[in-house]
């Protein structure tokens, strides 16, 4: 789960990392009032969950409570790569001298999160890593032990931090390591982490992804999720614990298991065709999944034909048959469907689904070639 | 011989009074594995399975009283890490967890820590490992698969029966499969596995089943080039998947330009091995060779 600019901040602020003032303004009112409070120029931020803000005019300073306003409706009013800007949050304006990158994420060859800094901060971390990756210092961190001290010692050197500002460096870093370890993040960055005209240290931009399979450690964080940039669908799928994503083709597609979900996709397109999604009904399915997966599949108009494939393991061919006779009498597709069933119980499976008005397949091969055409001939 | 397991497993069963535990304990006895105990803390004293198999507190006691040499995880993702620490703690050489949706940072602590114990871990998310007509630890359908020369390793579970069922309508069979599981962070690789099978007299060829994600598959294309003799035939799952977008598994997410199907296959055919354009072309692959 991605978080927003001003909700990663805040968690960094609780471990000690110094933000700038600021507030989160939902209309441009609300954006003059905390531009009044902050006094000074401010920075009116839009809070989406892509990148590029700057860029879309999505980040504008403004010298005054009135201008503040002004800015805060048109950056309302934005949509920035697709996404509507329903908040701001505006901030004190900070004197910039130095821009900084900080970031720890999981290295997953490693095996260890990966503590990363770079003087060359303030522009997209991936375009500095492409291009001049000596400019970034990776540190790897035991995970047994945590961030030690000469760890960030050697972070400072290698940015070249002034001495003098050594220890608010300490209390960064930290902070944004048990920032990372307690709210169980694959990534928390702060770029820029800026140096001050009168020499200190702000995270003036935060970033922060949390781990969705730690989620139960934090109900909390819950309430922080943007479902702008949620499809309705791959949420309703979460609900039923089916996990969908949508794609462009037109075949659709269910399957048990992640594997052979990605396998069955890629036969469809091997065979001339394209998938309409990906959909793991997960081990263990039973009829209700079935039937919401079927509903899923069949809400996107692009969807020309469906290819169910289900090896049973765990899962149980009955069950699924039963799943689908449910979820047809439900939806009623006009479509063509076509099902192959092996393993635990696909017999009667099959059995139960003799009457339906299905095309059956035996191998995936086979299956596949049959949806490609039976989804060119629903044309 | 086989790899990992074999008649000579004695296994302990963490979380045997589950639903998924016991169903599966149940049928890994029917196939013939020594199940010779079960865990479930506050259950110690009770048999499962018709009175077959004793429950204990903890696997410390389990391996002390019944000498099992592997254990095998069903606990929920919340308590995995923990039943992985225990079972290293407790002597047993083998830890098979099969939990899905482990954070990643509690996965990261475990492995650094079995790093500096003597104790493997296959796993997690995944459905284990079967050597058929000997052993099976998880929960790989026994039916899908005959006894054979054919190692196959996978990240993946469903689509490895699938590679075990084509391989066994054709009559051919399999020396061990093992899965390793489709989680970012993992106890054992493919270079892990390919190298057992290099060593293991029973296995003449290898089947390796890898998927979108990180970069495992490119170095077990470069291990195979310098030390597998044995001919080594290949499929990756998801040349479709888009990028940023996890397919399933935690660990099957193409970021940046890392990770995708392409170049997977890229560096396995440079490393002389044979890639399937799907999984049911394999084992005529083995038999036209």
């Amino acid at each position: 789960m991605k978080l927003h600019e001003y909700q990663s901040k805040r968690l960094f602020a609780e471990h000690g990392v110094p933000i700038p003032n600021g507030e989160i303004a939902t209309t441009p009112e609300e954006a003059r009032i905390i531009a009044e409070k902050l006094g000074g120029a401010v920075v009116v931020k839009s809070q989406v969950l892509v990148g590029g803000r700057g860029k879309a005019g999505g980040i504008k300073l403004a010298k005054n409570p009135a201008e503040a306003q002004i800015l805060a409706e048109k950056i309302l009013n934005l949509e920035i790569k697709g996404l509507p800007v329903r908040k701001v949050l505006v901030d004190e304006a900070a004197d910039i001298q130095t821009e900084i990158y900080l970031g720890i994420t999981n290295d997953r060859a490693a095996k260890k999160p990966v503590f990363m800094a770079s003087a060359a901060g303030g522009v997209d971390i991936e375009e500095v890593a492409a291009t001049t990756p000596e400019k970034i210092i990776k540190i790897h961190i035991d995970p047994l032990l945590g961030l030690q001290d000469f760890q960030v010692l050697n972070l400072a050197v290698g940015i070249e931090m002034p001495r003098d500002l050594w220890d608010q460096f300490n209390t960064v870093a930290h902070g944004l390591w048990q920032a990372y370890k307690s709210f169980d993040a694959t990534l928390a960055e702060i770029n820029p982490l800026i140096i001050t005209g009168d020499n200190r240290l702000i995270a003036v931009d935060g970033k922060m992804i949390i781990d969705d399979n730690a989620l139960f450690r934090h109900p909390d964080l819950e309430s922080h999720r943007d479902l702008d940039v949620e499809d309705a669908s791959e949420t309703e799928a979460k609900e039923h614990g089916l996990t969908y994503i949508k794609l462009e083709g037109e075949i659709g597609c269910m399957v048990n298991g992640a594997g052979l979900a990605m396998a069955t996709m890629d036969i469809i397109k091997f065979f001339g065709g394209e998938p309409a999604n990906f959909l793991d009904i997960g081990g263990g399915a039973d009829e209700q999944k079935v039937a919401a997966a079927l509903r899923i599949i069949l809400k996107d108009p692009n969807v020309k034909a469906v290819l169910i494939n289900i090896f049973g393991g765990i899962t149980r061919g009955d069950l699924v048959a039963k799943g689908i006779l449910a979820a047809l009498e439900e939806v009623k597709p006009t479509i063509p469907m076509v099902v192959r069933l092996v393993g635990t119980n696909a017999e009667e499976g099959r059995e139960l689904l003799a009457n339906a008005d299905m095309i059956t397949a035996e191998t995936l091969a086979d299956a596949a070639q049959k949806a490609v055409a039976a989804a060119r001939g629903g044309n | 011989m086989s790899i990992l397991i074999d008649s000579n497993t004695r296994l302990v069963v963490q979380g045997i009074t589950g639903r998924e535990g016991l169903f599966h304990s149940r049928q890994m006895l029917e196939y013939g594995t020594h199940v010779v105990a079960g865990t479930r803390p506050g259950k110690g004293g009770e048999w499962v399975l018709d009175g077959k198999v004793p429950v204990f507190d903890s696997v410390q006691i389990a391996v002390d009283v019944t000498g099992a040499n592997t254990s095998v995880i069903f606990v929920p993702a919340r308590f995995a890490a923990d039943a992985m620490l225990e079972a290293a703690d407790s002597g047993v050489n083998l830890i098979v967890c099969l939990t899905e949706g482990i954070p990643v940072q509690d996965m990261m602590r475990v492995r650094n820590y079995l790093d500096q114990r003597e104790v493997r871990l296959v796993g997690p998310n995944c459905p284990g490992l079967l050597t058929p007509g000997e052993s099976k630890v998880g929960i790989i359908p026994g039916n899908i698969a005959i006894p054979g020369n054919i190692g196959v390793v996978s990240r993946s579970g469903t689509l490895t029966y699938e590679v075990l069922y084509a391989l066994k309508e054709k009559n051919m069979g399999a020396s061990t499969c093992v899965g390793i599981g489709g989680d970012p962070i993992n106890g054992t690789n493919f270079i892990d596995v390919l190298a057992m099978f290099e060593d293991d007299p029973k296995t003449d060829t290898i089947v390796m089943i890898g998927e979108i994600g990180g970069t495992d598959e490119e170095k077990a294309a470069e291990y195979i080039s310098k030390h597998i003799t044995k001919p080594v035939y290949s499929f990756i799952a998801g040349a479709t998947a888009p990028p940023g977008k996890r397919m399933g598994h935690a660990g099957a997410i193409v970021e940046g330009s890392e990770g995708t199907a392409q170049e997977k296959v890229k560096a396995l055919r440079a490393a002389g091995v044979a890639v399937a354009n799907h999984p049911e072309e394999i084992p005529d692959m083995i038999l036209g060779d």
